[in-house]
């Protein structure tokens, strides 16, 4: 087994424009796509060894970011570079970034007309990393029978086999792009829990892209949010938690710790009043909402990214 | 479980310090391995450690080189310090200046302090 240090990631300017074409798809469908921009001008540090969030809305670009990082594509203007702090390469055609780049995708990426035993099999030979010990464990836990082929398989087992295959690959940049469609609470759960295990026994840099905000904010050390193809913002999940917060009291009290600052979010239910503000209280007015009897909250990562990427906001 | 207003990392050293005040963690005790924090919590590792390292820097926990996390001798004694110290300032300071908005004497504040102090003496010698 090969030890290679947690991979980190550039983007600079990044442009991924889709030119209007056609695509056979395996089953024999024809489709037509539209062009398009993927990306439009995308910026973008990840940093070696943390587990980062991916969010954005549908079409946003992730998944077009995340390819351009796992080398399945290249951009169509700037630049893209990974692999260790200090020997960050261009990916492209690149085998030793490749090499260490394990991109699941929601397909989970399996060979189709073989047992799942095979797939894996094609995995735990390309990789040097490869935990067969792992990937056996979590087949089990996941209650996937490798004996049988993709196709027999629910979307659920499929997208366990995906993050089985993303697990025991240790890859020092590990990408997980909704590899939880399909999966049942328990074992979307089961998926964090062994994820957050693995993690902190073989350090190593994984994004991992979600609609379940609620569910998965509390495993990000760093989030990115990608809104129409640009970087919203890319910093530390405190931090991001930190742009905003509630206060619940009654009108008149909530207003006036509120002072001026423009409300998110309202909600008022009788007498009380429920906002999320921008921006963070300071040590005086914390003292002021106690005495006023307004409680402080959090705001959910959940809430603040609907918020940044509401298209009715003002962009600023 | 850590729905605060701050950060998750200081929400787990409250948790701790807390622990350690009310004796549930014993000092030379092992505290849970950031490994084991991060899972029965569902947490990022590296929040975990934040919060760690905050302890250690306050004395509150210390490391063992290879064995893990442990509760410091004197953390319960230095904590409760530090609380007493800021007991007046952040908890009683209020409360007086509630008494004054609510138009309670400084004679009807001292007789209910003497009342009170004269009952917890009663049941603490009771029990």
């Amino acid at each position: 087994m090969t030890i290679t240090a947690p991979f980190g990631a550039r983007l600079d300017d990044v442009v991924v424009r889709f030119d209007r074409g056609r695509r056979l798809l395996p089953d024999g469908t024809l489709v037509k796509d539209e062009a398009g921009t993927g990306l439009d001008g995308a910026t973008l540090t990840i940093r070696p060894g943390t587990i980062t969030g991916v969010l954005g809305r549908n079409g946003a670009g992730k998944t077009t970011m995340l390819s351009l990082l796992a080398a399945f594509s290249r951009p169509t203007s700037g630049t893209v570079v990974v692999g260790p702090e200090g020997e960050q390469e261009d990916p492209w055609e690149n085998p030793w970034i490749t090499s260490g780049t394990q991109l699941v995708r929601e397909s989970g990426d399996l060979l189709n007309d073989e047992k799942v035993a095979t797939s894996l099999k094609y995995y735990a030979d390309m990789r040097s990393s490869w935990s067969a010990e792992t990937a056996e464990r979590l087949l089990d836990l996941f209650e996937v029978d490798a004996r049988k082929k993709p196709t027999a398989l629910s979307r659920g087992k499929r997208s366990a086999v995906g993050a089985t295959i993303g697990l025991a690959t240790r890859a020092p940049l590990t990408i997980f792009d909704e590899v939880y469609l399909g999966m049942d609470a328990p074992t979307r759960y089961a998926f964090y829990d062994e994820l957050l295990a693995d993690y902190a026994e073989h350090p190593r840099t994984i994004l991992l892209s979600s609609h379940l905000v609620e569910e998965v904010e509390r495993l990000f050390e760093d989030v990115v949010v990608i809104d129409r193809g640009r970087v919203l913002l890319a910093e530390p999940a405190d931090e991001m938690r930190s742009r905003g917060f509630s206060l619940t009291g009654t009108k008149d009290a909530v207003e006036r710790v509120a002072g001026g600052r423009r409300a998110l979010h309202r909600q008022q239910l009788g007498a009380t009043v429920q906002v999320t503000l921008e921006g963070a209280l300071d040590d005086a007015e914390l003292a002021e909402a106690r005495e006023a009897g307004v409680e402080v909250g959090a705001v959910p990562v959940q809430d603040l990214f609907v918020r940044l990427t509401d298209p009715r906001s003002v962009s600023s | 479980m850590f729905d605060g207003p701050e950060p998750i990392y200081v929400q787990i050293a409250q948790m701790i310090r807390a622990q350690v005040l009310a004796g549930e963690l014993k000092e030379e005790e092992q505290v849970m391995s950031t490994t084991q924090f991060a899972t029965t919590f569902r947490i990022n590792p590296a929040t975990a450690q934040k919060a760690f390292a905050g302890l250690v820097e306050e004395g509150v926990l210390y490391k063992r080189r290879g064995l893990g996390m442990f509760v410091a001798p004197k953390a319960r004694e230095r904590l409760l310090d530090d609380h007493r110290n800021r007991y007046f300032e952040e908890v009683l300071a209020p409360a007086l200046q509630e008494a004054d908005v609510l138009g309670i004497s400084t004679d009807e504040v001292v007789a209910y302090v003497l009342g009170a102090v004269g009952r917890r003496k009663h049941t603490t010698e009771e029990s």
